[in-house]
């Protein structure tokens, strides 16, 4: 059998279908190369096509007046007035952090900054949504570690604050963890820049790192479940380089400056591949590139090494006709390659030149276009029995819960994970990790980004669409609490494998919780990324959602903080508290159950509520604010004593529901607020038809409910602060 | 008064300390490319933080090669002030500018987060916007900001006057709990012997809004305006 010999054994082994490669078939009239039908693989593959949740995806709001470029392109745009652009993306780097996590998540921050100054923004922010197995498996410290090092390794060299992000534990996520990163960018709206390729004869122009033999297949394998092998794919993943990385952002920036520039797109999953192919297949266009020009790492690299070379810190361009020397001297400037490695055609193919002969030869429209779109069979999760407040036990111990849930991994303080960040570089971080969302100031100006990840992934297993609600609720949630107006998400789907029909209807009652969401909050989806085959050995991760949000402060001097800043004053609670429990914190920390149906999300009240308290924060009217989520009223309390140092007394008013349900039950829509004037705001409340009640008073130096014993901050900060560095040492 | 921030491939911290300069100053800083021929007339020459050629080898080694060095080590030598600021201070002991080396956090991670200083001396361009003994909050973000000297050396800059910082709590303890790096003697930043050098770990350039949580870094750039011309 020749080596360029196309077997089923061969199409199998590119994760192509036997059905799929008829289609190849069909297209190319003849059989392809090897070349050609790894140009086919990875083109195809689920990471690169969206094949299984496209039609789905199709279905999320996307627009608003504030939109300038909803998903479709390297990232989504919006408008923040004054003639600037904010661009941002969340992407995953699942597979490769499992498999080697400190290069595989460094990549993931390389990859998605790419996105984002790839259309002519400068990276002001990242932030990052991480999940790892349960504290007890074998692998999770080494993951942890490698996983925030890697993120820190890259980001700090880079020179963009890490501001922010979510990291949760969960058994769930034991085979396969989750690492999607996110970046914000601040750019000019008037010069965006796009994929898509102009004019004939126009050369195409290759900036930035050689190519080497790494990441080959990166694409395919972030297509595929894990088996017991997982270990073996540590080739696939790429190394990254975060020196050259600033590099090409500050040569990028310095060139998008000029007007010499046509079509710009990075070389992010299958390279050169999928980077030239996105940019004539945009246009409408061929390419002819000539293999030989690309600069190289190695020695005797083929055509299909290079094509599928996944190579960090490189970009592809299409530059005007002339200005391709005024180009190179910025780049040489910056002591990068650059190399004109072909021209655009009017063939509507890719040929592919090598050694003096053509090695490839593609239609690209038919194979863009016939790029499969599967309408995957789904059931929906079955409802789960509802959770009466009065049927989950109280604890022996109201202060002994409240420690136990605040020291437990997913409430416990992440300054470990955070200080390993430079979450300050570029000196306008006004809102530090630690608090609802970070707040970086536009640069130069009175204006600000919050900006926020959230995903509630036990809530999205028990019921997909409530929990795909909660989550966007969330996001708007946070960026409401720091006293921004939201204006646009990014979403990083995480799922397991879409041939199984329970996985896809999580999927699928995710985004249409999702949808309804951004509808009624007016939060529409601008970007994303969709990571699916997260299982192993058949065992699949729970739905994982994750949402980036973006919102818009108009004065840095009006953002509200958590910590409660002065005695005596009145503790307000926005919102309606039934005392849910059903997927509470409570339930799997201190019970250890996690049955029961999610919180409910009533999102006309979520937006009542928010836009209420957003209001008086703008007005300079509260002190302190906060939202309820994860671990319910009493964790909220405690983390705006810890974050102040000012204690608190409180008691349950009237009529609410049995004492630990009002203290931990997770009911969504809801803040707590100080101010000094409670009954005022009890009665802007009335008339708002916001539910807000005074549940006690700012004062003192420990944490009471009445009744019970003081709680005292060393007591607090010890079990807030003390798991997770203890855990990282070794321990428990 | 007129500055130049010198910026190598991979500072990152140099359009934060133009800012904080220009605030006080008045005037935008000058930029100083590495390979720039020439170097301007300046009163105060700033080695910005980041990661200078990528740091791949040790920090600051490789900045402490390039061209421009050359023209900073000759006008530090006749008097001119210069600032060394995190990789700028690896840079200045890699060039010899300064005594000691800066090696990997004794935690092994890189850190960042808001320390305490005691200032030891006012007696500098740098530090005479303080009174000696005064409590200061900037923060750190490094990876290697672990001071190591000889004892001989140590000595040298303890006799001389020439810690110009060092970790310390809130209340001015300076105390092994303080120490946020493994630093000998706690040493957040030194002075040359013609104390017209300094390097410090720790970014004043970050503290310096009240918009960013303080402004304790402020006083040392409004202090040049009135010491330099």
């Amino acid at each position: 059998m020749s080596a360029n010999e196309i077997t089923p054994e061969v199409v199998a082994a590119h994760g192509l279908s036997a059905d799929e490669y008829r289609r190849i078939l069909k297209i190319m009239g003849r059989a392809p190369n090897r070349t050609e039908l790894g140009i086919f693989s990875v083109m195809w593959s689920e990471h690169c096509s969206y094949k299984s949740s496209k039609r789905w995806l199709k279905t999320l709001p996307t627009e608003a007046p504030w939109v300038i470029q909803g998903p479709g392109e390297n990232a989504g745009v919006i408008d923040i007035g004054d003639g600037q652009a904010v661009i941002f993306k969340m992407e995953s780097h699942n597979h490769p952090s499992f498999i080697e996590p400190y290069q595989g998540a460094a990549t993931g921050v390389g990859g998605i900054l790419r996105d984002v100054f790839t259309m002519g923004a400068r990276p002001i922010a990242n932030l990052n949504a991480l999940r790892f197995g349960a504290p007890g498996n074998p692998r999770t410290r080494h993951l942890v570690a490698g996983v925030v090092a890697g993120i820190g390794g890259y980001g700090n060299c880079v020179g963009v604050p890490t501001v922010g992000g979510e990291c949760n534990f969960h058994a769930g996520y034991d085979g396969n963890i989750l690492v999607n990163a996110m970046t914000v960018g601040l750019a000019d709206a008037k010069r965006i820049f796009y994929a898509k390729a102009a004019g004939v004869g126009n050369s195409i122009v290759y900036v930035g790192s050689k190519t080497g033999r790494d990441g080959i297949h990166g694409a395919t394998m972030a297509s595929a479940e894990f088996r017991d092998d997982s270990e073996e794919k540590r080739p696939t993943v790429q190394v990254g380089d975060p020196f050259t990385e600033k590099l090409l952002i500050e040569a990028c920036l310095e060139l998008m400056a000029t007007d010499a520039i046509v079509a710009i797109q990075d070389m992010g999953a299958a390279g050169l591949t999928s980077s030239s192919f996105e940019m004539a297949s945009k246009g409408g266009l061929g390419v002819e590139l000539d293999l030989d020009a690309v600069p190289q790492r190695e020695q005797g690299m083929t055509a299909y090494e290079m094509m599928l070379s996944e190579s960090q810190e490189r970009m592809l361009m299409v530059l005007k006709p002339g200005r391709e020397d005024e180009a190179r001297r910025i780049f040489e400037k910056w002591e990068l390659d650059f190399a004109v490695i072909g021209k655009l055609t009017d063939t509507g193919h890719m040929v592919l030149r090598h050694r003096g002969d053509i090695v490839a030869d593609l239609p690209i429209d038919p194979l863009a276009q016939a790029s499969p779109e599967y309408d995957r069979p789904w059931t929906p999760t079955p409802k789960r029995a509802h959770l009466a407040p009065a049927d989950v036990p109280a604890p022996n111990d109201i202060p002994g819960a409240l420690i136990a849930l605040i020291g437990s991994p997913d409430l416990c303080s992440k300054r470990w994970i955070w200080e390993q960040y430079d979450h300050m570089v570029m000196a306008d971080t006004a809102q530090r990790p630690g608090g609802d969302a970070a707040v970086v100031r536009v640069h130069g100006g009175r204006k600000a980004l919050a900006m926020t990840s959230d995903s509630t992934p036990r809530y999205c297993l028990a019921d997909p669409v409530e929990g795909g609600k909660q989550a966007v609720a969330e996001a708007w949630r946070n960026l409401t609490a720091v006293g921004a107006r939201p204006l646009a998400l990014t979403d990083n789907m995480n799922f397991g494998n879409p041939e199984r029909p329970e996985i896809m209807g999580q999927f699928v009652g995710c985004i249409r919780g999702m949808a309804e969401a951004c509808r009624a909050l007016d939060f529409p989806v601008v970007s994303g990324n969709v990571s699916l085959y997260n299982e192993t050995n058949g065992r699949a991760i729970p739905p994982t959602p994750a949402i980036g949000g973006v919102g818009l402060l108009a004065d840095v001097g009006r953002m509200a903080t958590l910590a409660f800043k002065a005695p005596g004053e009145a503790i307000v609670l926005v919102g309606e508290t039934l005392g849910h429990l059903g997927c509470s914190l409570y339930l799997r920390e201190i019970l250890g159950r996690e049955d029961g149906q999610p919180p409910p999300v009533d999102l006309q009240a979520e937006r009542r509520n928010g836009d209420f308290v957003r209001d008086l924060i703008g007005r300079g009217h509260v002190s302190a604010v906060h939202d309820l989520a994860d671990g319910g009223l009493l964790v909220a309390l405690a983390e705006m004593f810890l974050a102040g140092g000012i204690g608190a007394e409180i008691a349950p008013p009237e009529g609410t529901p049995p004492l630990h349900a009002w203290l931990f039950g997770e009911d969504q829509g809801r803040y707590l607020l100080t101010t000094r004037d409670g009954d005022a705001l009890a009665a802007a409340a009335r008339t708002a038809l916001v539910p807000a009640r005074i549940i006690g008073r700012t004062r003192g130096d420990g944490l009471t409910v009445r009744g019970e014993r003081s709680i005292s901050l060393v007591e607090l900060r010890a079990a807030h602060e003390g798991w997770l560095p203890r855990y990282m040492a070794g321990g428990a | 008064m007129h500055a130049a921030v010198v910026v190598f491939p991979g500072s990152n911290c140099d359009r934060d300390v133009e800012v904080a300069l220009a605030r006080s100053i008045g005037r935008a800083p000058l930029r100083v490319w590495h390979r720039d021929p020439g170097f301007p007339k300046v009163d105060l020459i700033v080695l910005p933080g980041g990661f200078s050629y990528g740091d791949y080898l040790r920090s600051g080694a490789m900045a402490a090669r390039s061209p421009v060095m050359g023209e900073v080590i000759r006008r530090a030598n006749q008097g001119v002030p210069v600032l060394g600021i995190c990789n700028g201070f690896q840079v200045l002991t890699e060039t010899g500018l300064l005594p000691g080396a800066l090696m990997r956090n004794a935690g092994l991670k890189f850190i960042c987060r808001d320390v305490h200083l005691k200032v030891e001396t006012a007696a500098s361009a740098f530090t005479g916007g303080y009174a000696k003994s005064q409590v200061v909050r900037f923060p750190v973000a490094h990876h290697d900001g672990n001071y190591f000297a000889d004892a001989g050396t140590l000595k040298r800059l303890e006799d001389e006057d020439r810690v110009a910082f060092r970790y310390c709590d809130p209340q001015g303890r300076v105390t092994a709990e303080t120490n946020v790096n493994g630093s000998l003697g706690n040493i957040a930043g030194i002075l040359s012997e013609k104390r017209n050098v300094l390097g410090l770990m720790p970014h004043p350039e970050r503290l310096a809004d009240p918009e960013l949580g303080g402004t304790d870094g402020r006083a040392m750039f409004d202090h040049f305006v009135r010491v330099l011309h």
